[in-house]
Formats: C-alpha cells, structure tokens, sequence
C-alpha cells in the first residue's frame, strides 16, 4: 500500500489545509439548495394559490367538490385528488407484476443476445416523450380498448347486471381505464430498469449457496435473490410511482376529464371504470393558458401546491417503506 | 397594382423610421388566429424588406390578456374583447384606454360522428343545448327528428364532446348557447372553461382532442373551429340563425355575420346574430393595444409606434386579402371601417399617430 501513494506528488500546504474544507462546504451549499429549493416551491405555490386557499379555506378547497370558472367561480381539489391517487396506484398495480417478471426474465433467464434487446427496447419506452403515448391513446389504444372490451363488457352488464352500469360509466374509450392503462405502460421501464439492476446485483455467492442448498430456479429467485433484492425494486416502485402522480400530457388527452365521481357510501370517493375522470397535473396544464380571472388562476396554482403535498406524503412513506423492507446492513 | 402596393407600403413604414434600423415587435395571445397571424407577418416583413419583424406568441387569449396588462408585449390577441371591468381596470391603472381592433372572423360548428348521413344535419340553439346539458340523450329524440324530418337517425347514445382545456372556442360556444336556452345561462354560463353537466360527456385536449374523439367514437357530437373541421373534413352541421334559417357555416355566412350594426369600440358579441344570411356561431378576434401607446411600458421609441401603427393599418385593410386563402372570413366594409377608427384614435406621447398614418 505504501510504494504507490509514496509516488504521488506531494501536495501544498494549502492544499493539505483547505482541501477538505472547501470540499465540505460545497457540499453542503449544494445540498442545501436543494433543500432551500423544494421549500421555495412548495412556498411560492402557496403564495399563488392563497387567494383561493384563503376563499374557501384549506379543507374546504380540499374537499370541494365543485369546479365551475364560469358561473359561481367556485373551486374544489377533491376530485381532482381523488383522480390522481386512484390513476397512479391503479398503473402501479397493473405495471408492478410485468415489470418485475421482466425484470427477472432480463436478469437470469433470458440469452445474452436478447437481453441487450430488452434493455435497449425498456431504455427507448422510457424515453418515449409523453404526448406520443397520449396521441397513441387517442387513436389506437382507446379504440382498441373500447371495441375489445369495454363495449363487450358494457353490452353484457346491461344485460346481466344492469345495476352496475353506473360504476362502468360511458364506454367511449376516453375514460379512467385508458388512462391507467397508458399510465401503466409509461412506468413500466422505470420499474423493470432499477428491479432488473437490484437482481443482478445479487451477489453471486448468495445464489449458489441457495443452489448448494439444492433449490430450484425458482425457489433460488423467490427465496434468495428478490428478499435482497427487494431495496433497489421498492426504489423502482417508487420512481414509477413518483412519475404516474405527475404524469400530465398523456393522461390529460386520454383522461375525459370530467370531475363527476361516483359516491361510496355518501362520499365520492370512486370514478367509474371505464368514464372520464381526471387528474390533478391534467387539469392545471389544460386550464392555465386560458384562466382569465384571478380566482381561477390562483385555483390552479393552490392545485399545484395541493400535488406537492401529495407528492411529499407519498415521498414520506416510501422512504418509510424502503427502510422497513431493506436487507439488514445493506444501503437500499 | 399589387407591386405598386407594396412599395407604397414600404416606403410608408420607412418613411416612419428616423434610421434604416428594424424594428422588432412582440405579441402573444390566442392560439386560433395564429396561422393568419403568421402569414400576415411574414407578408409585412416581406414588404418591409425585413425592417418591421414582429414575434407572435401564441400562449392562449387570456395569457394574451394578462401579458398585455403587464405590459410586456406590444400588444396582444384575443378571442373575445375585454369585459367592462377589464376596461375599466385598465384605464384606472394606466391612464389609457385599451382598444380591442377586431382583424378577422371565424366561426365554431357542431361536429358529429354519424354513420351513413349525406348530407349535413340541422340544428337549433335549444336543441343543441338540450344535448349539452344532457336533456337530450340519443340521436333518434323527437327534437333532432323534428329538424330533421328526411333523415333516418339511429338510436345511437350521445356522446358529448368538449375541450377540456381553456378556450376561446369554448367561448364563443358557450356565448352562443348562454343566449338561445335560459337554462344553460342558469346552469353553465358562459366562459373559456365551464362546468359541463352533460352525464354523457368526455373532454379532450385542444381542437385536435375533441376532433380526435368524435372521429373514433359513433355518435359522438363535439364542437371545432370551422376551418378545423374544414380541413380535417368532419362532419358538421348546420344552425338555424335568429331569422330561422338553416345556416352552414362558410365564408360568406360567416362574414354576414358581422353584418350587424357595431358599437363604436367594436367589443361585441356576434353569436346569434340577427343578420338574416349569417351563421349565428360566429365572433370576431380582437388584437388589443393600448389607445396611447407611450402608456404601455413595451414601446420604447416613436418609431417603434409608428410601425406598429402602420402594421395594424395593413393588417385590417390589405392584410385582409390573405384571410379567405386560410378558410378565415375577412371583416365587412362596416367592421373593416370601424377598426381604422378605433386605430385612428392611437397617439404616442400625445402625438395623433393613427390620425396620421390612418388618414393618409
């Protein structure tokens, strides 16, 4: 160990001084501006939004359920809250399973040849810009959805079981499942990218010691590669989970953006399955251009700073979760 | 003659510049007349010799709006013209008045997806807001029937099509039904965006949204631009008008419209308009620009107001001959008269410019 640093140059005293120092204090200017900056948007969102926080108060814009610029000029979040957890969970749900057989598939089954195609391919679905996945909404996916499904599942309820009709809502394609759907497909990569390089950054002696053990392939997978594993794929989830609550231009064109929900209970609480709903993100990108009045703009703008609450809560628990879930003594 | 035209034009706007320099102007607003607003600056730079370039943003009529109070654009466009308040407010603020020049006429249809019609339904104002408060749900209702007597329509469930987005075309649209059906004034109003009741509705993004939508769903009824439906050929139907006829919309409905006696600051609205040939879905663009120029912080010299005046003057006469090309309609002599009189009003510094320049 000696004979290579004694090669080295000799640094100046200054250096041997200050080096650290200046080391530790950039460090720590940068890193607090990053501090210094989400809580200067979050302020700054509640200063634009203040206005109508101040109208209808903090839980009562939180839980309006009116959204009329024209008429009353009266302003509620709830079902645009509502939209964008249920949009965002229901994508993480559907896309959770695929990504992670994909994953698994990239990382331990498939022939080297194909896994660089499935890199490639789950590299270039990341970097899909995301108005195309909304233009191939609008003119493949909902009409596919809507002839394959959606009609033929609306067709037979009315005939079966007419009292559900409400919770399918309009069949035309443009609704809550297409939205999910392409939200799904969106996150995808993001998932399949980070599970895929947390499994094949199992060590190698933790799977042949399970082989020694005389496990299968599968129990080898199940018992001894995803348990270690399980860090860097929550991380992944989490990303995912993260990109779908923000997702705005695909959902908007796809959406139907209608804030009519369904009550559960007395409560809206549901959109219907296949009917318009909408979202947070969707509805600031659509209505900013145009709000003309001052109670409409700072609506939006209180919008914006009801999702970065929602987008700090949600942030909370998943680090929460990524530290109850990750392999004793290993950095998830 | 066009030649002749054109140097005259130039050399009028260079005879507005003390040096040879150029003058940049900047605008922004409504994203509806941007293509016309484009050829005509392209055009006038042409004629210019590239002396007078303006750089249109077109972030939506009410950023426009906002824009041109804050003062950071020479001036901005606009679907619909500032309300009283708006006016009001303005000249509190500023000591001037704003003047909303009318510079082109467009018109929003009713588009609709019915399989096996030839020819273009007919519609009325209260039928077509029974169909968007939902009143009215399927294409067969005694209603549309009625209008419609030699058509055979299907049972089909209506879907109803609207921007979801802020738009002046939601405006206008709205503008229109708020006059013809006392419950959509009590229930929905007027505006860029509005609480649609309609049970059986979908919004969509933008006229390329709501085109999209009614193209791929059967029995979908949603509401575009008219050159929008024009060239995308969807199609769309006619409106019976005040006067009770049936009217498509096209070129010459659409500049009848207009042909209704106008107040002298021209902010009016043409929907449902009682010229007896027009179509009643129809409605100026408005550019808005400050009556004393030297109030607005944008104009930074006298030649800069003077190029612009001589723009603006341009832009409502000869400019006027590139509307129709872009399925626009072009103002009437009336509206056309009353636009170089509101510009006529413009002074810098107390200097009567468009006197001047509108005079000449």
């Amino acid at each position: 160990m000696q004979a290579p640093l004694a090669r080295l140059k000799r640094p100046s005293a200054l250096y041997r001084m200050l080096g650290d120092r200046v080391f530790v204090v950039v460090v720590t200017l940068l890193a607090l501006g990053i501090v210094a900056l989400s809580l200067g948007l979050g302020y700054y969102l509640y200063l634009g939004g203040a206005q109508a926080i101040e109208r209808f108060g903090f839980w009562g814009f939180l839980t309006g359920t009116t959204w009329d610029p024209a008429l009353k000029e009266e302003f509620g979040a709830w079902p645009y809250l509502v939209g964008t957890l249920l949009t965002s969970f229901c994508a993480l749900f559907l896309s959770l399973f695929p990504a992670i057989a994909a994953a698994i598939y990239a990382a331990e089954y498939a022939p080297k040849w194909l896994v660089g195609i499935i890199n490639y391919l789950v590299d270039l679905m990341a970097a899909v810009p995301s108005v195309v996945y909304g233009i191939w909404g609008i003119f493949v996916l909902a009409p596919f959805l809507r002839e394959n499904l959606f009609l033929p599942a609306y067709l037979w309820t009315a005939e079966h079981a007419p009292g559900i009709l409400p919770y399918l809502g309009n069949p035309s394609g443009y609704g809550f499942f297409t939205a999910v759907v392409i939200l799904a497909s969106m996150i995808i990569p993001y998932t399949t990218a980070l599970a895929r390089d947390a499994i094949s950054l199992v060590p190698q002696a933790q799977r042949e010691a399970a082989y020694a053990l005389g496990a299968t392939r599968w129990e080898v997978m199940r018992l001894a590669m995803l348990p270690y594993a399980r860090g860097g794929i929550l991380a992944g989830v989490i990303l995912a989970l993260g990109r779908a609550l923000g997702e705005t231009m695909a959902v908007a064109m796809v959406i139907g953006n209608t804030n009519i929900m369904l009550k559960l209970l007395g409560i809206p609480l549901l959109y219907p399955l296949f009917g318009p709903a909408t979202t947070m993100p969707s509805v600031i990108a659509l209505e900013f251009k145009e709000a003309v009045t001052d109670i409409h703009l700072s609506s939006l703008i209180a919008l914006g700073f009801y999702l970065f609450l929602v987008a700090f809560v949600v942030n909370l628990l998943a680090s929460y979760l990524i530290n109850v879930f990750k392999v004793g003594g290993q950095r998830a | 003659m066009k030649k002749l035209l054109a140097t005259a034009v130039a050399t009028a706007a260079l005879s507005g510049l003390a040096s040879a320099q150029t003058v940049n102007l900047t605008g922004a607003g409504a994203t509806f007349p941007f293509p016309i607003l484009a050829k005509y600056f392209d055009e006038y730079a042409k004629l210019t010799d590239g002396k007078v370039r303006v750089n249109y943003q077109s972030i939506g009529s009410g950023g426009g709006q906002r824009q041109f109070i804050e003062q950071t654009v020479h001036f901005g466009a606009s679907d619909n013209p500032f309300n009283d308040q708006q006016m009001a407010d303005i000249r509190k603020n500023t000591g001037s008045a704003a003047l909303n020049i009318p510079f082109v006429l467009g018109a929003v249809v009713p588009t609709y997806n019915l399989p096996g019609l030839t020819k273009p339904l007919n519609f009325s104002g209260e039928v077509l807001a029974d169909i968007f408060l939902g009143n009215i749900k399927t294409w067969n209702d005694p209603a549309i029937a009625k209008l419609n007597p030699d058509v055979k329509l299907p049972p089909l469930p209506i879907t109803v099509t609207h921007r979801s987005d802020g738009s002046g075309t939601t405006f206008v649209w709205t503008d229109y039904l708020s006059k013809v059906s006392p419950e959509w004034a009590q229930k929905v109003g007027r505006g860029n965006s509005v609480d649609w009741k309609a049970p059986n509705k979908v919004g969509a993004r933008g006229n390329e949204g709501v085109a999209g939508v009614v193209r791929q769903t059967p029995g979908a009824i949603g509401y575009n631009e008219v050159t929008y439906a024009v060239q995308n050929k969807i199609a769309y139907g006619a409106v019976q008008n005040k006067a009770g006829r049936f009217v498509l919309a096209d070129l010459p409905s659409i500049a009848a419209a207009a042909n209704v006696p106008l107040p002298g600051d021209a902010r009016i609205s043409l929907t449902n308009t009682a010229a007896p040939d027009g179509y009643p879905v129809a409605s100026f663009s408005y550019l808005l620009v400050y009556e004393k120029l030297d109030a607005n912080k944008a104009f930074k010299s006298e030649a800069e107001a003077r190029a612009f005046v001589e723009l603006l003057k341009w832009m409502v006469t000869d400019g006027q001959k590139f509307n129709e090309p872009l399925t626009y309609g072009r103002l009437p002599s009336v509206a056309q008269q009353r636009a170089l009189a509101l510009i006529a009003r413009i002074t810098y510094q107390g200097k009567p410019l468009g006197k001047d320049i509108v005079g000449r």
